[in-house]
């Protein structure tokens, strides 16, 4: 049972573990034993962030803040392997990162063949073997002092997994950075951290996938942080799926930076953990960089999932693009900030910003808030945000034509989660998500209900 | 053999506390095969009679009945009445985003299908199926992929309900101002696809409810009822409609 400790006795403990089990100058630079003291000194200032903090008003953290939690420890290949084949993207050309608890498994992962120059490998291995790719930009973009669970996972930062594309580099096939968690008769917690780098002209597809036992009881914790740096005319598709345990706990934070002209669309989708906070800051501060940010809350039960994004908009004739949507089923709970920072030099911003929740109980509560501060004055941001109860206009249209009431329900609420679906490109992903929706809502798998037609690929 | 439909004395008001009544004791019976106009000014309650036919549980029933081949039909469920063969053409069909038409009328047929104990369809049968009744409508392939009436203009959405209407084959078709905000052009294609159905399914009973005659000047009615404050004032032949046309509704809710 874990035992309930005060709140900064529980950080310091839990660093003076990690510790042992990482001591210093093990394989790694001094640079990073310095980021890590940094990072350390700032969460033992504050500690883990309490109601009255603004950002945290809606998402209470306290069960984690309470949780002597002990490193995850690695696992066998065969009971992480077993987890894994429910989330692999496995064929020929794969290139997939495994991360069980935090740690590279070599067994597992699958590096397949790579165009000169570019890297996909671990990140411990990376800190060993080319610093001086990383040490440029780890911890230099998410910030510590923003958010305290970033700065926890710099101040343990070990493992996990680095990208690295030289300019002009073409990765066609996806690459998955997959990080799975086994729990065990204790609470446990992984900090795993991802850097991702790509020069001028690069282009690549990344697939990260947080997920545990859906059947699993263990209370873990992934506290997990994302940089993602981009030069100038960059395309980078991102998909995000969270769907840990339903015991478990998961934090993140992904910081993003885009130069100029830079394409940046990432897809969110959020199914699994009792609780989950997701930080996405994404900073334009190149000329012509497009952001898109779609995301997706699937929740139920007594979840709680708290997203919340900020498009910063530094430059000029930037276009940003929001969609969120979130389903809620029983006594779940959500959230939603998206946060829209125009400077005063960001002149013809181009912004839209839209959250929609479809409701599916009345138990279920929906917290959605836009937050826009706009300096320069030749700007267009639009944004909107409606929560409800599926349309009973659309549903009495489908029961006219002799759907069932619960068949129409679920028809809608399927039709209203593809669309941010039917945005996802990577096939594999799409399908993994929409067979979960498909389950979820009792409908057959393999569901295309709408094809993208030409019509709606514009605003998109 | 009992009429189709049989509605007596039908009272009905808004649903919910202080609701305002606006059907006041409708009178209408329709057998197998014929064409029935209701005519009346905005609103008299057409759209609303065809609303409480379909089953919209935003209105109630306070009094009357209604018999759909000798069975009580306010009992039955929205969509048990579409699976016995009511089919409403909307006057303002909704947008559904993220269901094409394809999709959810496969799933449609295949209810009333199921509900009559009849083999369903499989995809090859639907593609013809869907083929023809695009063909009567003059309706691209790519209009019944998209999402439901997304992006459509008034008159594609009039369009798409004939086409549903087609593809149901119901027996008994309620179209509620399929004319209005349709040019001539698509006025002309929209009553030759009505008519043709028409004439395919002798036995399948039409009810129209326009407040203007030119749609029935193309689909030519067997009655005319004419409908004033929620009640139907005034019965007759085709000829009621140029009566109505030339004298106004005052002078008919006059008497005259």
């Amino acid at each position: 049972m874990a035992q309930v400790l005060d709140n900064k006795m529980a950080s310091h403990d839990y660093f003076a573990r990690i510790a042992r089990e990482v001591p210093a100058g093990a394989g790694a630079p001094a640079w990073v034993d310095r980021l890590r003291a940094t990072a350390r000194a700032r969460f033992e200032k504050v500690g883990f962030p309490a109601r009255r903090n603004e950002a945290w008003r809606f998402t209470d953290v306290s069960p984690i803040a309470r949780t002597a939690y002990e490193p995850a420890p690695r696992v066998s290949t065969d009971v992480a392997g077993a987890l894994l084949d429910r989330f692999t993207f496995r064929n020929d050309d794969a290139i997939e990162i495994v991360l069980v608890n935090g740690h590279f498994d070599a067994n597992l992962s699958k590096i397949g063949r790579l165009p000169h120059g570019a890297k996909v490998m671990s990140l411990a291995q990376a800190l060993a073997t080319e610093p001086d790719l990383v040490e440029p930009h780890l911890a230099r973009h998410a910030a510590v002092d923003k958010n305290p669970f970033v700065a926890l996972n710099t101040g343990v930062v070990t493992d996990g997994a680095f990208v690295y594309l030289p300019a002009g580099t073409k990765v066609e096939q996806p690459i998955h950075i997959a990080a799975l968690s086994v729990g065990g008769e204790r609470p446990t917690a992984s900090h795993p951290r991802v850097l991702i780098v790509a020069g001028d002209g690069a282009s690549a597809t990344i697939v990260e996938t947080y997920a545990g036992d859906p059947t699993g009881a263990a209370a873990y914790f992934t506290n997990a942080v994302t940089e993602i740096v981009c030069g100038a005319d960059c395309n980078i598709d991102h998909c995000r799926l969270q769907a840990e345990s339903p015991a478990a706990h998961h934090i993140s934070t992904m910081q993003v930076h885009l130069g100029r002209a830079t394409n940046f669309v990432s897809h969110a989708v959020s199914t699994g953990a009792k609780l989950s906070r997701n930080d996405l800051n994404c900073l334009m501060n190149g000329e012509y960089a497009y952001a898109t940010l779609n995301g997706l809350v699937l929740i139920g039960g007594q979840q709680h999932c708290d997203n919340h994004t900020l498009l910063h908009h530094e430059k000029a004739n930037c276009p940003s693009h929001e969609l969120y949507k979130h389903v809620l089923a029983g006594e779940s709970s959500a959230v939603f900030k998206g946060q829209i920072f125009v400077q005063k030099d960001a002149q013809k911003t181009d912004s839209k910003q839209t959250s929609k929740t479809l409701l599916l109980s009345d138990d279920a509560r929906m917290n959605s808030q836009p937050a826009l501060e706009i300096y320069a004055d030749d700007v267009k941001c639009t944004h909107g945000s409606t929560t409800g109860p599926a349309d009973e206009d659309m549903v009495f249209y489908l029961r006219t034509r002799g759907v069932g009431l619960e068949a129409a329900r679920h028809l809608l609420t399927y039709a209203f989660a593809a669309d941010v679906t039917r945005r996802i490109k990577v096939d594999p992903f799409r399908i993994r998500v929409e067979d979960h929706m498909a389950a979820q809502f009792g409908l057959p798998q393999d569901l295309r209900i709408t094809d993208v037609t030409s019509h709606d690929r514009k605003a998109m | 053999m009992p009429a189709l439909l049989e509605i007596k004395n039908l009272h009905a008001k808004v649903a919910g506390e202080g609701g305002r009544e606006i059907l006041k004791g409708v009178n209408l019976t329709v057998n197998a095969g014929e064409v029935h106009a209701v005519m009346g000014r905005n609103g008299c309650g057409k759209s609303t009679l065809f609303q409480v036919i379909a089953g919209r549980e935003t209105y109630e029933v306070t009094d009357g009945s209604i018999l759909y081949e000798g069975k009580d039909l306010l009992e039955m469920s929205s969509e048990e009445r579409a699976r016995e063969g009511v089919f409403l053409a909307f006057q303002n069909p909704v947008e559904i985003p993220g269901v094409s038409t394809d999709y959810f009328l496969k799933a449609a047929v295949n209810e009333v299908r199921k509900h009559r104990g009849e083999p369903e369809l499989d995809a090859m049968a639907f593609l013809k199926l869907f083929k023809e009744k695009r063909e009567l409508l003059e309706i691209d392939q790519s209009f019944t992929r998209r999402a439901v009436n997304e992006g459509f203009s008034g008159g594609e959405k009039k369009r798409n309900e004939v086409f549903q209407m087609a593809v149901m084959n119901p027996k008994l078709g309620l179209l509620d101002e399929t004319d209005s905000g349709l040019d001539v052009d698509a006025l002309k294609t929209v009553s030759k696809g009505i008519n043709t159905l028409h004439q395919q399914d002798a036995h399948r009973a039409l009810l129209v409810v326009t407040h203007q005659d030119r749609l029935l000047k193309s689909i030519v009615p067997d009655f005319v009822h004419v409908m004033i404050d929620g009640r139907i004032v005034e019965s007759g032949g085709r000829e009621l409609a140029a009566k109505v046309e030339e004298r106004g509704y005052e002078a008919i809710a006059a008497g005259a």
